[in-house]
Formats: structure tokens, sequence, C-alpha cells
């Protein structure tokens, strides 16, 4: 693909500042929430004792899935030898960085003890998902930091298919441990499920591309570089196919532990009497996150065209937080099965009460900001973009 | 031969000399520090208790968590919502479903010898003595709350708030999780714990559950007991009976 050119964004104009500036402001609001969290206790959120991990896990988790997901392109590019995707390879790499990055600065400012990340980097339980993940999260930033030097550096050109597969079978990994650390719950009714990794998987395959899928489109429009059917409408193809495979996943998830009978209490919460739950359920993450966007990519009326391709991915990625929120708030309000065969009276049960604070939604969306923030610098500074995804440049090779 | 001390002479001379002094100070150091815990801490014994459901009544159970809150220093709390105290241990009343029997127990740590707590630890935080009592080490715990996530039995707490007035033998800390610990400063002494001190009864019956001669191990012997969530297999130190 010699035809393609990579460039740097101008990165000078107004609309360039305006945005940088509106994000700059949605992270600083979020480190002002995390000093008064931080300073004050978790008092002020809305967790407790019963509900630990609240709104920042749902971001956080949200934005590590996603970014695994955003590497997507470029392994089909490398490890699957699709030419079309090649000029998105380093923007894929770039975006899947940035969003780990927003992520993790969400997962480790919820920590009790942020200030203590250095005892998380050199005390390692390597018994325990949650350390393995550690690992894969920095190994990530590695691995595909590797990737794009072999991308970007000429001289290193015939190492990025290997580099790209490597990536590749790492953030496989990475996305099995994430879904594992639920998965490995045993006595989490909600979670306690093998199917967790792989569901997880296809999920970050889904939110990924919707991410990238916007910041492309965006980043093309706001810069009048021209971007051709060929390859958003591939694009577009493919996310249909990821949420109806996520759709899939969730039904044989839900299929699978109403027939066993000691998770249909949970099972009948999530889809049936959970209230809260089973709404978000149904309107946001099927028929909003799933339904609709798939309607909107396949449907002959809004199919191919790109506004409704944005509001899909739109769609995909407000259903896929709803989705975490199912999965990660839903699953602890339903109380545990201490007593096997009898009904606790008092002392512990009940549906465990939570309403996320503005200071979690903030440090939430604070991260989504940090990493959007860090894809529109990032273009600034290095040849990430190709000056044109025209379909005369990239049309030989869309059959490819 | 007189040799006047230039300055590599001297940085060698000064040093190996605190080299060597530091060598034998943390020597001597360390074995003062050793020296103060006279019994180390095995796996020769297996510190349990006993719950007897049919003896303990809520008098008694919410004598056990003043107990417990009295020693520990836990439950003053003043910005914490009802969710968000600590509960070291708390008074559970469950019903049978098909035959209404109502039992009264408390529930705490329940010191499992496979404890989830231990195993999803990222920084071992959480951790098993030798003698089977769980605990929480203050210093590593970073409060990810995980163990909180994989405990079965609702046993630990997060610290929601700065805290004052805390007792010298339970350094309790803002943003990191805590739970029962047997009152193991006590046990190390030769002590029981709070909460099975304040019980007048023998419904709670606390010892080392190796030892064939410990009322609780022959207790065990000819009661019929249980273990909450036995079908874990964590084999847990706290039993029940009456359940």
């Amino acid at each position: 693909m010699s035809n393609i050119r990579f460039e740097q964004i101008e990165g000078k104009s107004l609309g360039f500042y305006i945005l940088v500036a509106g994000l700059g402001i949605l992270v600083l609001a979020a480190l002002g929430s995390v000093y008064y969290m931080e300073h004050h206790g978790h008092f002020v959120t809305g967790m407790s004792n019963r509900i630990v991990w609240g709104m920042p896990h749902v971001f956080a988790l949200f934005l590590i899935v996603a970014a695994s997901g955003a590497l997507n392109v470029a392994s089909i590019s490398s490890v699957f030898n699709k030419k079309l995707y090649k000029p998105l390879s380093r923007l894929s790499g770039l975006v899947a960085l940035s969003l780990l990055a927003g992520g993790l600065m969400v997962l480790v400012l919820d920590l009790g003890r942020p200030d203590r990340l250095i005892v998380a980097m050199t005390e390692y339980n390597f018994k325990s998902i949650f350390a393995w993940n550690i690992i894969l999260y920095n190994g990530f930033f590695v691995v595909v930091a590797v990737y794009l030097w072999m991308m970007f550096e000429r001289r290193m050109n015939k190492f990025s298919r290997k580099a790209g597969l490597v990536a590749f079978g790492w953030r496989l990994i990475l996305t099995t441990g994430t879904g594992s650390i639920f998965g490995f719950l045993v006595v989490r009714q909600a979670y306690d499920a093998v199917i967790m990794a792989p569901m997880f998987i296809i999920m970050s395959f889904a939110f990924g591309l919707a991410f990238f899928i916007l910041i492309l489109m965006a980043s093309y429009q706001w810069t009048n570089r021209p971007l051709g059917d060929a390859m958003v409408n591939r694009l577009s193809s493919l996310l249909g196919v990821f949420v109806a495979a996520v759709m899939y996943f969730v039904a044989v998830h839900h299929l699978g532990n109403l027939y066993l009978a000691e998770n249909t209490g949970v099972e009948n919460f999530i889809l049936f009497d959970g209230g809260i739950y089973t709404k978000l359920f149904w309107y946001g993450q099927i028929i909003l996150g799933g339904l609709i966007p798939m309607a909107l990519i396949y449907h002959p009326v809004t199919k191919g065209n790109r506004s409704m391709l944005g509001l899909a991915s739109v769609l995909i990625i407000i259903g896929g937080l709803i989705q975490l929120y199912v999965i990660i708030i839903g699953g602890q309000a339903y109380p545990m099965e201490l007593f096997p065969g009898k009904e606790i009276l008092e002392g512990y049960g009940g549906v465990a009460q939570y309403s996320a604070s503005l200071p979690e939604i903030s440090l939430g969306i604070g991260g989504v900001a940090l990493a959007i923030i860090a894809v529109t610098f990032l273009v600034k500074f290095l040849a990430f973009l190709p000056e044109s995804l025209a379909d005369d440049v990239t049309g030989p090779h869309h059959k490819s | 031969m007189n040799k006047t001390l230039n300055r590599r002479d001297f940085i060698k001379t000064t040093s190996a000399t605190t080299i060597g002094v530091v060598t034998v100070a943390s020597g001597i150091t360390l074995t003062t520090f050793a020296s103060t815990n006279k019994v180390p801490v095995t796996n020769e014994k297996r510190w349990g208790m006993l719950i007897d459901t049919n003896k303990l009544t809520e008098a008694d159970i919410d004598g056990m968590v003043s107990a417990c809150q009295k020693e520990q220093g836990w439950g003053s709390e003043l910005h914490s919502t009802g969710s968000q105290k600590p509960g070291w241990i708390k008074k559970v009343k469950v019903k049978d479903k098909a035959t209404g029997k109502v039992s009264n127990l408390a529930l705490m740590c329940q010191h499992c010898e496979e404890p989830p707590c231990v195993d999803v630890c990222p920084t071992n935080a959480s951790m098993k003595r030798e003698d089977g009592i769980v605990l929480v080490d203050k210093h590593l715990c970073i409060g990810c709350r995980y163990c909180m996530m994989a405990c079965p039995y609702d046993a630990r707490s997060f610290v929601h708030e700065t805290l004052s007035n805390q007792k010298e033998h339970m350094p309790r800390g803002k943003g990191t999780v805590e739970s029962c610990t047997m009152c193991v400063h006590k046990v190390d002494k030769g002590e029981v714990p709070a909460c099975v001190t304040s019980v007048n009864s023998d419904a709670v019956i606390f010892g080392d559950l190796y030892d064939a001669s410990s009322k609780i191990n022959q207790t065990l012997k000819t009661v019929q007991s249980a273990q909450i969530r036995a079908d874990l297999n964590l084999n847990t130190g706290v039993r029940y009976s009456g359940i």
C-alpha cells in the first residue's frame, strides 16, 4: 500500500482548541472529584459495603474492554492480512492505548488508597486474577507501543505483522482476564460463569469498534480529509456482526443460567422483577444498545448513511455502559445465597440500594475525556492518520 | 611507613566500617524483634469457634456485637450511612423455608482454611496465618475491594471515612478493608476473643480445633455442627450447631 501517506493533523483551528479545552475541563472535573472523594473517603459516594464497585468501575471496565476491541482493526490487517484495514492500523493502536489509559485512570483513582499504586505494582499475588490483570494491562501498553513502532519505522515494517500477532494474542488474553474477574467469583449468583470471558471478548469487539468508527469519522470530517464509502461501509457491516454476536452471548448466558435452578433467582431479578435493573437490561442494553443499532446498520433506509452509523455507534457505547452497569451493579445488588433453603429475616439480604453520586459519574466521564484528549493530541504530533482514505486510494484492495 | 590518608582511602575505610556496623546492628535488631514473639505461629494449631444457636439468645448476640465494637473500636463512624458503616460481626435471623424454624446467629469472618479473599487479593494484603486466622495487612491493602466481592459471608467492610480515637492494637485506615481478626491480639496472649468472653453461657466456645483435649474439639466430636455454605468447601474455622 505504497500510495498511503500518513500525515499529522494541523491542530490549529478554533474547533481543535475548543475540543481540547472542553475535554480538559472534563478531566479536571474528574481530578477534582477524586480529590473530594479521597479527602472525605468513599462515604460521599453511593458505594457501600454491599455495592463495593460503583459507577467508576462501570466506566473503567467499559474503557478497558473497549481498548482491547479498538485494536481489532489493526489485528484484522496484520493477522488476517486484510489490506483494506492496513491504513487504519496506526489509529487503531492509538485508540486502543488511549482508551486503556482512560480506563486505568478511573480504576486506579477509585481505589481506596490510590496513593499505594506502587504496592499494586510491586506486590503480586499470582493466584489473583486482579494481579494478572495489572500485568496484562501494563504489558498491553508495551506490546502495542512496540507494534506502533514497527508500523511507524520503515526499517521495522517487516516485523509489524509479527508484532501484530503478539498484540492480537495479548488483547485476547487481556479481555479473558477482565471477564474472568467476574467469572471466577463463585459466590455471586450473577457472575460465576465461564462464559463471562468470551462474552467480554465479543463485547470488546463491538464497543471498541464503535469508539473507533466515531473517532475515525470525526477526525476525517473535522480535518476535511476524504473518507470513502468502501472503508466506512465495511466497518459498518463489521460493527453489525459484532453487536449481533454480543446479543447471542447475552442470550446464551441468561438462558444457560435459567436452566440451573440455583441461578433462577438472579435471572428473574435481571430479566423480570429487578426494577431498575430489569428496565436497564431490556430498554437500555437490548433495545437501545442492540436492536436499534442493528436496525440502523442493516435497514435499507438507513444503511450506508454515515450519520446513522454515527448514531448507531453512540447507542452501542451507551448500551455497552448500561450492559456493564447491569452486570457490575445489578450483580452486586442481588444478595448472595448465604443460607440455602433459608430465608434471612434480619442482618443481611434484600436488594442493595445504589445511586451513583456526581463525583463518581464525573470521574468516569473524565476517563473517557482523557482517552479522547490523548487521541486528539497525538494525531497532531505523530502521523497516525492517512491523508486520504478515499475509495480510489483504498478501493483497489477493498476486496482482499 | 607513614602513609597520609587520602580521600579515596578515607571513603574506603568509612564505607567498610559503616557496612560492618549496619550489618551487625541490623542483626541485633532483627534478633531483638524476633525475640519479642516468644511463641511462633505455626500450623499445629487451628483456632476456631463453635456457636450453638439453640443456646445463643438475641441478647447474647447484641452483647457480642457490642463487645467487638468496644474491643476493636469500630461502629462510631460519623459520616457513613447504615450500609457504609463497618460490620465486623452482625446479628442474623434466618427462617427455615420448609419448617419455619427461626434461628439467630452471630455472623463474622469465618476464617476459612481456603479463603477466597486471600486468593483474589492482588497485593497479598489479605492473608491467612498458619494458625488459621484470616487478616488484612493494612499497609498492603490498596482498597480495591475485590476481597469483598469474593467473600461468601459478607464479612468484610470498607472504611468509608477518616477515623479518630483508634485502639492501639487495631490501627484502622480510611480506604482499606477490614474484618473480624478473631481478636488475634488477645489470642496471641493466651486470651479468648472479646465476643466469646461477653457470652455468659457455653453458647460460644473458642479454642484449638486440632487439640484433642480442647473443649471445642471434644464438643464438635459429639454434636451435630455445620459450616455456612459448606458446599463451597472452604473448611471454615467458625462452626454452628442448631441451624
